[in-house]
């Protein structure tokens, strides 16, 4: 006997990919049974209880049959809850509790309670991306996510409250209202609570560094003894950067929503600042584990990734950081399954002069030599190499802390914005945007220096211990201090303020004598 | 090989009962004259129970072996008998019965034919102390004077690294064998003063250093060099007790000065205090040994490398010079750092200044 047979459109999300999966569901006579199949999650089996439980409580009939639910294509490994509704769904049509006509038209993404009402859950943003992508013309979601999915512009959303909404919506009732699109990011007004420069007492040497680091989308290593203001300065700089581009907003706000990070008004509006603690792991840090998710990295995608006390980070931790910040991306391959997590953030990396902190400040350091050499060691990483600016964050002085600030976010913003117009000017036909991005290459193409400059170079190159990498990391920075400055011309300056700002690994005398 | 039986057994029960010397130095029972005394009374004094032991060990000692030993490991044994030996240490009470030398021994000859001195301070130094024992031992070395040191970390490191800058001759007297590297983090620099200096040890080849030794060691370098300089030491420091050696065996004694507030300075200004020479660069020392003529062996020092220096820049060196050391001392008063990162960079690529840790500036010795 042939059964009963509903088919409704959701997504998986894999990453932060959305794939298309259909539920279909089979009711025919026989013992009464419910099964979801194909390649479900625990999560996911457990829908069979919700969907059960919410049926019945929105007053429709649970059909006391035989009833399996497939979720198509079976290879694809289906994870969380965001399948109960589309489930449900399918269920309520096949049965012929509710039309099933519309069921091309619209495709269902949310998670029930057992009331019956649609829980948020993450990756809305992704659905509705999937949405558009496979070409169905509305999505209906949660109302709580609901601005997030109409972010995406071309899919009509539906935001609604339980399982009886979506019965009525398509039985024909109207959609309920679109809801208001989100607004975009403005860049001009930073909230008054975000972190600002004006805040800060003191400090001249670090904030000329932030400046020039948000500049030139330059990585920065923050060194000091514990308390002087390392932490609170780096929280400073997404502040500093111009403000989110839609499409960056976009991008931000679909890994956000998948790792479960909502946002006001449903669209990221501020660059993100993620600052995981040393004993996060490889995974963590990159993304991976199972099933795969973004790790801190993406997170701070358009963002600033801090890495407070950097020596205590694993070396594994470490290292695998190393292959995201050069491409930009990283790539997570599980069993058959290989996931693309974007990782295009600043690196703030803060750390102690030595392991008991205070070597150089008023109070004497304690460390032993072992200590210090595997400190030195740490810090010589491949990571430092991805880093152009090393700055001194002292203590300031009682005197300063009655002074007026120093600058103000605003301020600062407004001469990071001209200095990277000039970036995108410059480099308008390559595909990097700014200094930081430059290779050996495309430095000599854009960089043009005087011969004092060159002698200058050659000095340090010499007799200063500047390395090959370390002389282009000098020349990326002395470009940016030069566009800060709406000079076309690196000039002996510029270079000269790159020097006292660059970093040194242990062999470019990082131990104090020679030996 | 150039040292007799009865020496290289003196030398072998030393190290044999080094153990046992560790906890006679440490209950401080008269550990000071253990090294005067002869073989079967050191034996019957730290032997206990196992003296018997000891003496058959003693009267079994074949001297092959070490011969052997020192040649497998390119040693060279001096004894007391052997007319090379260094006269300077004869001075001791207790001069060692052998000197293991690394390094060539005609380098090493021509060293002691050298005037020598010795350049000693605190493992825990201060960039200000490493820049000058760095200094005092390029100075020195360039004017023609062997540098002696115990090639601990801190003073003694900077002070043959110094001396290596200018191809100078250095002398490391170690506190373990020739061929142990004690700090190892100074393996390299362990390597290149046996390349183009010596090192000397009391004790055999492969003997790991224990606490008493570093005292004892103390005692060659006072002995080997007429005049040790003290670059930074605390009030207690066992730099002290080399000045205090070299004072007694008549050797002339000078320091570096420092802050009255510095605790690493404690010591050394209370050496001048005491009579000590006050000794502000290499020139000091050459006026010490010399007097005033021998200025003229020496290579300019920062006063005269910053004479061509533009004023401001002259202003800048100054200042830190006098103690505003970081970009925050140095910055105007409206906060704008990027002239004094400008003449922080020439003044370092001048070589006039160095950055250490905690972004602190020091002026190059």
């Amino acid at each position: 006997m042939a059964g009963v047979l509903a088919r409704v459109v959701t997504f998986a999300i894999d990453g932060i990919d959305p794939r298309p999966v259909w539920v279909e569901v089979d009711i025919r006579p026989g013992l009464p049974t419910f099964r979801i199949v194909g390649l479900a999650d625990a999560a996911v089996r457990e829908a069979r209880e919700r969907v059960h439980a919410a049926i019945l409580n929105s007053g429709f009939e649970f059909p006391a049959r035989r009833i399996t639910a497939n979720l198509a294509p079976a290879h694809l490994r289906k994870v969380g809850p965001g399948f109960d509704a589309a489930i449900a769904v399918a269920l309520l049509a096949a049965s012929g509790q509710c039309s099933a006509d519309a069921l091309d038209r619209w495709a269902v993404f949310g998670e029930l309670s057992l009331s019956g009402t649609l829980r948020p859950c993450r990756g809305v943003l992704a659905a509705a991306e999937g949405a558009r992508r496979a070409g169905v013309a509305g999505l209906v979601v949660p109302r709580e996510r609901a601005p997030e999915a109409a972010l995406v512009e071309e899919v009509t959303v539906a935001a609604v409250d339980d399982l009886r909404g979506v019965a009525a919506l398509l039985d024909g009732g109207d959609a309920p209202p679109p809801p208001p699109p989100a607004p975009l990011p403005t860049g001009a007004a930073l909230p008054l609570d975000a972190p600002d420069l004006a805040d800060v007492r003191g400090h001249e040497l670090p904030l000329r560094a932030l400046e020039i680091a948000a500049a030139g989308g330059h990585n920065l290593l923050l060194e000091g003894p514990p308390g002087s203001g390392k932490t609170m300065l780096a929280r400073r700089l997404p502040g500093l950067l111009p403000p989110l581009t839609r499409d960056e907003a976009i991008e931000v706000t679909r890994i956000h929503s998948v790792a479960g990070i909502g946002h006001r008004f449903g669209l990221a509006t501020e660059r993100p600042f993620r600052a995981p603690h040393h004993t996060v792991s490889p995974a963590g840090l990159v993304g991976g584990g199972r099933p795969p998710a973004p790790g801190e990295a993406s997170l701070a995608h358009h963002g600033v990734l801090f890495l407070d006390e950097l020596s205590e980070f694993s070396r594994p931790s470490l290292e695998a950081l190393r292959q995201p910040i050069e491409d930009g991306d990283i790539v997570v391959v599980r069993g058959q399954q290989a996931l693309r997590f974007p990782t295009r953030f600043m690196l703030v990396a803060a750390t102690n002069p030595c392991p008991c902190g205070y070597a150089g400040s008023d109070r004497p350091c304690r460390c032993g030599e072992h200590e210090l050499a595997r400190h030195r060691r740490r810090l010589s990483g491949p990571l430092l190499d991805r880093i152009d600016l090393l700055v001194t964050v002292a203590r300031p002085d009682a005197g300063a802390l009655g002074r007026p600030p120093v600058t103000s976010s605003a301020a600062v913003r407004e001469r990071v914005l001209a200095a990277r117009d000039r970036q995108h000017a410059r480099l308008a036909d390559t595909r990097v945007h700014t200094n930081a991005q430059l290779d050996a290459r495309l430095l000599r193409a854009h960089v043009r220096v005087s011969s004092a400059v060159r002698r200058a170079l050659t000095q340090a190159y010499d007799h200063g211990g500047l390395s090959a990498r370390g002389h282009d990391r000098v020349l990326r920075v002395a470009r940016t201090i030069a566009d800060l400055a709406e000079r076309d011309q690196v000039e002996l300056d510029d270079v000269l303020q790159a020097l006292a700002l660059r970093t040194r690994g242990v062999a470019e005398g990082g131990d104090a004598v020679a030996a | 090989m150039s040292a007799c039986d009865a020496c290289l057994r003196r030398s072998w029960l030393i190290a044999r009962l080094a153990g046992h010397i560790e906890l006679a130095w440490s209950a401080r029972r008269g550990s000071a004259s253990l090294l005067t005394l002869p073989d079967a009374d050191l034996i019957a004094a730290l032997g206990g129970l196992q003296r018997d032991a000891l003496g058959d060990e003693y009267d079994r000692f074949a001297p092959t072996a070490v011969r052997r030993c020192c040649g497998a490991r390119e040693v060279t044994a001096l004894c007391r008998c052997d007319p090379r030996y260094p006269r300077a240490v004869t001075d001791l009470s207790d001069p060692p019965a052998v000197l293991y030398i690394r390094g060539e021994l005609a380098r090493f000859e021509r060293a002691l034919a050298l005037e020598r001195v010795a350049i000693v301070g605190a493992r825990r130094a201060t960039e200000y102390g490493l820049q000058q024992a760095q200094g005092l031992g390029r100075g020195l070395a360039a004017a023609g004077l062997t540098v002696v040191s115990g090639m601990a970390l801190g003073v003694d490191a900077a002070a043959h690294a110094g001396a290596l800058e200018t191809d100078g001759l250095t002398v490391a007297v170690l506190a373990c064998g020739p061929d142990v590297v004690y700090p190892a983090s100074k393996r390299r620099l362990h390597a290149r003063i046996v390349a183009s200096g010596a090192v000397v040890a009391e004790l055999p080849p492969g003997t790991p250093p224990r606490r008493w030794c570093f005292p004892a060691r103390n005692r060659i370098i006072a002995a080997l060099a007429q005049a040790t300089v003290v670059v930074e030491a605390g009030e207690r420091s066992g730099s002290l007790i080399t000045a205090g050696q070299a004072a007694d065996l008549g050797r002339e004694v000078a320091a570096v000065p420092g802050l009255v507030t510095a605790p690493l300075a404690a010591g050394t200004n209370a050496l001048i205090a005491d009579g000590a020479q006050l000794v502000r660069g290499a020139h000091d020392v050459l006026e010490l040994l010399f007097g005033a003529a021998a200025l003229q062996l020496l290579p300019p020092g920062p006063e005269d490398r910053a004479a061509g220096l533009e004023p401001d820049l002259r202003a800048l060196l100054d200042r830190i010079g006098s103690g505003c050391d970081t970009v925050a001392a140095l910055a105007d008063p409206s906060g704008a750092v990027d002239a004094v990162l400008a003449g922080l960079a020439q003044l370092e690529l001048r070589g006039l200044v160095r950055r250490g840790p905690g972004g602190r500036y020091t002026v190059t010795a």
